[in-house]
């Protein structure tokens, strides 16, 4: 497996979708690449960190603005239809 | 989720049509269900109209709503939904490429790029509120369909059918698009956060102006 077949298949083998053929050929090529250790672990840092940013405390909410509410607020009593 | 001291009331007072709780359902939910539609759209004013017709879809749906459900996780998905279609129908201009910010790899297979350990744990750079806001940054730089494929499958964790079902696209596009988002926010992370003399090789080889 060279490195550029190995980087095809990162997602399906973090998901633990890689045939046991596959996963093999793919651990035994990281076993002495190290830059692609490296990049498989930057790959799950980004999913790791995406996902860590946008859990329910980390983002930052502000209320919804006094204008925007009168707005929906309005929208819905008067004609207006949204499509 | 937002808590209402009385969700099921507030639900009741909803389906009767009382005026109050329409105020309060878009007051005490909305500022999350804008935040929301913001990562889809990115633009404010986007975010606005998404939020505004989402609950008013909401409104319209009120009586199929069943007291089962959490009310937030329910607008929540409505506002998904909404902000997908908002998507669509401003998807005029061919979209970006992420090329650029795919790995290289040379005749024989291997990577262009020496990858060096940049050292930063996702837990130290999740300490500090300036380099999370960085990450979240790095997510809006994707162009809207890798980024909304990155959000639906990595930060809702809905599953690739049904991704595929929103998106109009086949589970072998949604899987292929989420790798390259993936791969493409691995290296915009790499360029902002890694140090410099060890980001750099990585903005060269991929020609991209740093920011
Ligand atoms: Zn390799």
């Amino acid at each position: 497996m060279t490195c550029r077949e190995l980087t095809s298949f990162i997602a399906d083998y973090l998901a633990g979708e890689l045939q046991a053929d596959t996963r093999v050929a793919f651990e035994r090529h990281l076993s002495r690449c190290p830059n692609c250790v490296q990049y498989v672990a930057d790959y799950r840092r980004a999913v790791d960190l995406g996902q860590r940013v946008y859990a329910h405390d980390e983002e930052p909410v502000t209320d919804v603005p006094d204008d925007l509410v009168a707005a929906i607020l309005a929208a819905r009593g008067g004609k207006f239809a949204p499509d | 989720m937002e808590e209402v001291a009385n969700e099921a009331a507030l639900v009741v007072a909803l389906k009767n049509g009382e005026e109050w709780a329409f105020e309060t359902v878009v007051r005490v939910y909305g500022g999350r269900l804008l935040a929301v539609a913001r990562r889809y759209v990115r633009c404010d004013e986007d975010a606005s109209d998404v939020l505004q017709s989402a609950y008013l879809s909401a409104f319209r749906a009120m009586a199929h709503f069943e007291g089962s459900a959490q009310l937030s996780t329910w607008l929540h998905r409505i506002v998904v939904n909404t902000a997908l279609m908002k998507l669509r129908t401003r998807r005029r201009k061919p979209e970006e490429s992420i090329d650029d910010l795919l790995p290289s790899f040379q005749e024989d297979g291997h990577h262009v790029e020496q990858f060096s350990d940049w050292a930063a744990p996702a837990d130290v750079i999740m300490e500090r509120r300036e380099t999370r806001q960085t990450v979240r940054s790095c997510i809006d730089r994707l162009p809207d369909g890798y980024r909304t494929v990155l959000l639906l499958r990595d930060i809702e964790e809905r599953s690739t059918q049904e991704v595929a079902d929103l998106m109009r696209l086949t589970t072998t596009a949604v899987k292929v698009r989420l790798h390259r988002a993936r791969q493409a926010l691995s290296t915009l992370l790499r360029q902002e956060l890694a140090p410099e003399d060890q980001g750099r090789n990585v903005r060269q080889q991929a020609g991209i102006k740093g920011t």
